[in-house]
């Protein structure tokens, strides 16, 4: 059944479309964690619209499914505004925007793990609340969830997929095309899963190393850090 | 939501000798009071905390506040640091209002452009120290010199180092908090408020999270501290010691009252009212 020569001549095809797959899974985890961080500070803003808007965006995104999102960016948006963003562009957006809200409430956990008494030194120390924010909160909320951001990496990988709903020319769209050009299927789709399979280990393998090396740095220097 | 008093604060002058709570006696000669409490009161949720406080403090003046467990003495001087808002009654700080401001001509609920200015003049040490333990010693001292004061590094650094010189750390620059004992970070905490040059520090119990043996040294820093006098100090204490020998004045709350208050030969030795005897028995 596997074909190594056909599989030899496939893998050219599958090149682009996989720098492509790594390019949208990078760029919409950055985007996922700048919105994520966006979402879980506005969320604590004292202001109570701010709060009660960005609540409402998080609960918003998370309810609908990330290709109704991916669709409504790249075909409704376009008829209701001038602006029209290409494939790319579009599907890193929904994805950062779908995993921000996710995100957010992995910063959520951290920020709350920070405890109170470190923002009433910041305040009795005359920091500003963005300096606050900055200096002395996010470096102590961050460290220990980035184990758990990491796991978002790989579930924002394994979603990629879905982006080809918009014509994104990522590794399943490039394994369809070519099985419908040859009607041999079983070695695209079957390259596809292990490249998947390749990086998901990869990613978790390097996870699992910053989690060791994190676990280290608090025990060790940073020993006040919970 | 301003206040009845906050309201009527503003249509007085600011100078209503009338409103002075200290009497003449205790009241150190010239100057105006940097802070004034009137009629502050607190309560959390149902529970009220603070019942009607009055008091002034002087520049440079130490003052210890003594009272039983529960008495609301964090309660004050977490409002005075902006920790906390009153429920009712005026702080002022320099004469000028802590938790209100004026907008339009009318008086308003501070905000955080307002309270930010404020707060520059008060500073606080705290019970469990709150160092920052991702930064190192010297981080610790200097982020708020460089971030607020705008020094630059070297600026900062120099404070930062000239401080820690005085509470005896100089050589735990580039240490951890986690790598200090209790009584050293308590006095690094100490040097962090302190570069910050406010014109009065509010002290929280900052030896009872120590060790017995630590407590000393802790205690010593701020006896020093006291001596170079130009600070005022708002000291909340139970070491019964350690006030009568640092304090100009000693307040004694009790159920969110200002019960006694005097300079401490009178409070330790001769103390009036009865709730203040039975407080001080414990101490004996
Ligand atoms: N944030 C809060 N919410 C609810 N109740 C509070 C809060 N902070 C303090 N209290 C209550 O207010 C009262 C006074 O507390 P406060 O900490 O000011 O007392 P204290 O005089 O400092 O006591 P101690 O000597 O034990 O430190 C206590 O009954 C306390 O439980
Ligand atoms: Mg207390």
């Amino acid at each position: 059944m596997w074909d190594s020569e056909y599989a030899a001549q496939l893998l050219p095809a599958f090149l682009p479309a996989f720098a492509v797959t790594i390019g949208a899974t990078i760029t919409g985890f950055m985007l996922a964690v700048l919105f994520g961080l966006l979402f879980a500070i506005a969320g604590r803003s004292a202001a109570a619209p701010v709060r009660w808007a960005s609540r409402s965006v998080v609960e918003f995104i998370r309810s609908t499914p990330l290709l109704v999102q991916a669709f409504f960016l790249y075909y409704s948006v376009p008829m209701l505004t001038p602006v029209a963003m290409p494939a790319f562009a579009t599907g890193v957006l929904a994805l950062g925007l779908h995993y921000g809200t996710y995100m957010s409430e992995v910063f959520r956990s951290g920020i709350d793990a920070v405890p109170r008494g470190q923002w009433e030194a910041s305040t009795a120390l005359h920091l500003s609340k963005r300096k606050t924010w900055i200096s002395v909160i996010l470096p102590q909320a961050i460290p220990p969830v980035i184990p758990v951001m990491g796991n978002y990496l790989i579930v924002i990988f394994k979603e990629t997929p879905t982006l080809m709903a918009i014509t994104l020319v990522e590794l399943l769209l490039t394994a369809k095309t070519e099985a419908s050009a040859t009607y041999r299927v079983f070695e695209p789709y079957t390259i596809v899963g292990l490249l998947f399979l390749a990086v998901s280990l990869i990613f978790s393998l390097g996870i699992r190393r910053l989690e060791k090396k994190w676990s280290f740095g608090r025990e060790n220097e940073k020993g006040g850090l919970r | 939501m301003i206040t009845q008093i906050e309201k009527q604060w503003y249509d007085e002058s600011a100078e209503n000798e009338a409103g002075h709570a200290l009497s003449p006696s205790l009241r150190p000669a010239g100057g105006k009071p940097i802070v004034r409490f009137r009629s502050v009161r607190k309560s959390f949720g149902e529970l009220p905390v603070l019942k009607g406080i009055d008091l002034d403090i002087y520049p440079g003046e130490k003052i210890a506040l003594i009272g039983p467990s529960g008495s609301g003495k964090t309660t004050l001087g977490r409002m005075l640091m902006t920790l906390e808002e009153p429920t009712a009654g005026t702080i002022l700080i320099d004469g000028e209002p802590l938790w209100a401001m004026e907008k339009n001509g009318k008086p308003v609920r501070a905000n955080e452009k307002h309270l930010q200015k404020m707060r520059g003049k008060v500073g606080m040490v705290f019970q469990h120290f709150h160092l920052f333990p991702h930064m190192s010693v010297l981080k610790n001292v200097t982020l708020a010199p460089r971030s607020v004061l705008k020094l630059s590094k070297e600026e900062a650094e120099e404070l930062a180092v000239a401080m820690l010189r005085k509470v005896g750390l100089e050589d735990k620059l580039h240490v951890y908090p986690s790598q200090l004992s209790g009584g050293q970070k308590q006095r690094v905490a100490i040097a962090r408020a302190l570069v910050m040059q406010p014109k009065i520090m509010v002290f929280d119990e900052v030896t009872s999270a120590l060790d017995p043996e630590l407590v000393g040294e802790v205690l010593s820093v701020i006896k020093e501290i006291a001596k170079e006098g130009q600070m005022a100090m708002l000291l909340i204490t139970h070491e019964m010691e350690f006030a009568r020998e640092v304090a100009d004045r000693v307040i004694f709350g009790a159920e969110g009252l200002i019960v006694e208050e005097g300079k401490p030969e009178q409070i330790f030795t001769n103390p009036r009212s009865e709730r203040l005897q039975a407080f001080l028995q414990r101490f004996l």
